[in-house]
C-alpha cells in the first residue's frame, strides 16, 4: 500500500515523504494526516478522494504552503514547500473572487504579481484564459453579476493565467449544480489536455475523481492515510455517464465502504 | 385613493399643517414671541443673516474646523485601527482604550483641551479629533478583522504579501466597514464641535455654535432656532452629498444591494 504512488523523483512535480500533520483540538491533539508518502507526476491530473475528515483539504493546504507539516517533507521539484507561492495556485471551494474588481482585473491580479511581464503581455494572457473558459465577453462584469458556474470559471482562469507549475483544486465544484458541474468537467479536461498542467484535485465525489483524474488516491479517515491508489486508463474526454467510468467508481466506492465498515 | 398620490404629497401637507398651526399659535398671542418665535420669524432671521453674510461666514468657520478635525481624526484612525487589527497586544491595549474613549462624549475633553492648548483653534480641533478618532479606529479594526480569510489565502497563493496584501486586498475588502466607521466618526465630530463652539468662546473664529450661543445671550430665539435648523441641514447634506452616494456606489458595485 502506498508503494504504487511513488515514482522516480525525476518525473515527479510534487513529492511528499512521511508527511504528518496534527492540530490542537478542544480535546487534545488531533492527527489530521499520518505518514503520507505520495508523488504527483509532472503533467499528471491526480485526484484525491475520501470522506470528510480524512484530511484531504489539509493536505491541499500543506501543498499550497498555507499550513506547515509537523513531520515529513514536501518538495516541489527539488525545492522544499514552506510558504505560499505562485508556482502552486489554488482554486477554492468558493470562488474567492474579489468583489471590488471586475472579471478581467480579478484574472490580472495574479499576473500583476509577476514582475517579469509587461502589462500588454498580462492583458493578452488574461484574455486568453478568459476565452479558454468561455467568458471572453464578460471581462467588464463584476463577480456578483455572474452565476456560480461562471464565477468558478473565472476562478479557474485566474489560477491558470499566471501559469503555475501545479494547480491545486480544493473541491471547486461541490457548490455547483449538477448540470454546471458536468459542463465544467468538460472544460477542465479540455484545458488539461491542451495545456498539460499538473493538477491536484481534492474531492469527496468519487465519480468526479474518476472522471477527472489520471490516478485516484483514496484516503481513509481518522487519521488521514493513503488507503489505495487507482489508475484510470480511460480515454479523454470522459463523460460522467460512461459505463466504464461508473464501474471504476463503484470499485473505489467498494474499497471505501470496506474500510469504513471495519 | 391615497395610493394614487405621489409619495411626497402627504408629508408635505403634514409639514405645512404643522408649520401653519405653529405660526397661528404664536400669532394668536398665547405665547411670547421672544421665547417662542414663529416659523416666519425664523425665516426672516435666516434671510437677513444670509444677506448680511453672517450665516455663511459662521458656517464656513464651522465647516473648516469640522473638515480639518475629521481629516486628522480619520488620517490617524485608519493606521491605528489597522495596527490594532494586526498586532494582538496593540488591540488589547489601544483597542480597549478606544472602546472606552468612544463612549466618552468628546465635549468632556473641552476643559483639558483649553488647559493644554489655550483658547485657540487647536483646542477646538483637538475636541473634534477626539470625537472622530476612536470611532474610526474601532471601525477599521473591526472591518479588517472581518475580512474573509479566503480572500487572504487566495491572494497569498497568488504571491501577494506585506504591503501589497494590505493595499490590494485587506483595505479594499474592509472599505465598506471603514466607510461606515467614518460616517459615524463624522456624526460624532459634528456633535462635539457644536458642543465645543457653544461652551467655548473662541476668539479665532465665530462658528455656528457661537452664533447659536450669541442668540441665547441676545435673547434672539429666532436666531437660536434658525441656527439649529442650519446645523440639522448641514448634517443631512453631508450625508446626502458625501457619505450616502459613496456608500451606495460601494454596495451596488459589490452586489450587496441593487
Amino acid at each position: 500500500m502506498g508503494n504504487r504512488s511513488e515514482t522516480s523523483p525525476a518525473t515527479a512535480a510534487l513529492t511528499l515523504r512521511n508527511v504528518t500533520k496534527r492540530f490542537d483540538g478542544a480535546s487534545g491533539q488531533v492527527t489530521a494526516l499520518e505518514d503520507i508518502t505520495l508523488d504527483v507526476r509532472e503533467g499528471e491530473f491526480l485526484a484525491i478522494v475520501g470522506p470528510s475528515g480524512c484530511g484531504k483539504s489539509t493536505l491541499l493546504s500543506l501543498l499550497a504552503g498555507l499550513e506547515h507539516t509537523n513531520e515529513g517533507a514536501i518538495k516541489l521539484g527539488d525545492q522544499p514547500v514552506e510558504a505560499p507561492g505562485r508556482d502552486r495556485l489554488v482554486m477554492f471551494q468558493q470562488d474567492a473572487l474579489f468583489p471590488w474588481l471586475n472579471v478581467l482585473e480579478n484574472v490580472l491580479f495574479g499576473l500583476r504579481l509577476k514582475p517579469d511581464l509587461t502589462e500588454a503581455e498580462r492583458l493578452e494572457s488574461a484574455r486568453y484564459y478568459l476565452n479558454l473558459v468561455g467568458l471572453g465577453n464578460k471581462e467588464k462584469a463584476r463577480p456578483h453579476e455572474l452565476s456560480g458556474g461562471m464565477r468558478q470559471r473565472v476562478a479557474l482562469a485566474r489560477s491558470l493565467a499566471p501559469n503555475p507549475r501545479v494547480l491545486l483544486m480544493d473541491e471547486p465544484f461541490s457548490a455547483l449544480d449538477a448540470l454546471t458541474r458536468e459542463q465544467l468537467y468538460g472544460d477542465l479536461q479540455e484545458i488539461f489536455t491542451k495545456r498539460k498542467k499538473t493538477i491536484v484535485l481534492v474531492t469527496h465525489n468519487i465519480r468526479e475523481a474518476v472522471c477527472l483524474g489520471d490516478r485516484v488516491v483514496l484516503f481513509s479517515p481518522n487519521p488521514g492515510r493513503v488507503q489505495q491508489v487507482f489508475d484510470v486508463n480511460l480515454p479523454r474526454p470522459r463523460r460522467m455517464n460512461d459505463p466504464a467510468l461508473a464501474n471504476l467508481a463503484s470499485e473505489v466506492t467498494a474499497a471505501l465502504s470496506a474500510r469504513l465498515a471495519q | 385613493m391615497a395610493s394614487k398620490l405621489p409619495r411626497p404629497v402627504i408629508p408635505t401637507l403634514v409639514a405645512l399643517f404643522i408649520l401653519g398651526g405653529w405660526e397661528w399659535f404664536v400669532r394668536s398671542g398665547r405665547v411670547s414671541e421672544v421665547l417662542f418665535p414663529a416659523p416666519s420669524h425664523v425665516l426672516q432671521w435666516f434671510w437677513d443673516s444670509l444677506l448680511s453674510g453672517e450665516l455663511l461666514a459662521a458656517t464656513w468657520v464651522t465647516m473648516r474646523r469640522l473638515i480639518i478635525g475629521f481629516a486628522i481624526g480619520a488620517a490617524l484612525g485608519v493606521p491605528l485601527g489597522a495596527l490594532c487589527a494586526r498586532v494582538r497586544w496593540v488591540r488589547d491595549t489601544l483597542g480597549v482604550l478606544a472602546l472606552g474613549l468612544q463612549t466618552l462624549p468628546s465635549v468632556c475633553w473641552v476643559p483639558l483641551a483649553l488647559l493644554w492648548f489655550g483658547i485657540r483653534e487647536e483646542a477646538v480641533l483637538f475636541v473634534v479629533v477626539m470625537g472622530t478618532l476612536w470611532a474610526v479606529v474601532l471601525a477599521v479594526q473591526e472591518s479588517v478583522l472581518n475580512v474573509p480569510p479566503l480572500y487572504l489565502r487566495a491572494a497569498q497563493t497568488m504571491g501577494s504579501n506585506g504591503w501589497h496584501l494590505w493595499s490590494r486586498v485587506i483595505f479594499p475588502a474592509a472599505l465598506p466597514g471603514v466607510l461606515s466607521g467614518m460616517k459615524q466618526g463624522w456624526a460624532f465630530a459634528w456633535r462635539s464641535l457644536m458642543a465645543a463652539e457653544i461652551f467655548v468662546v473662541i476668539v479665532t473664529g465665530f462658528g455656528l455654535g457661537s452664533l447659536l450661543n450669541a442668540g441665547r445671550e441676545l435673547l434672539r430665539m429666532d436666531q437660536v432656532m434658525g441656527v439649529m435648523a442650519v446645523v440639522m441641514i448641514v448634517g443631512l447634506l453631508a450625508d446626502l452629498i458625501f457619505f450616502s452616494p459613496i456608500e451606495s456606489w460601494l454596495r451596488r458595485s459589490r452586489g450587496l444591494e441593487r
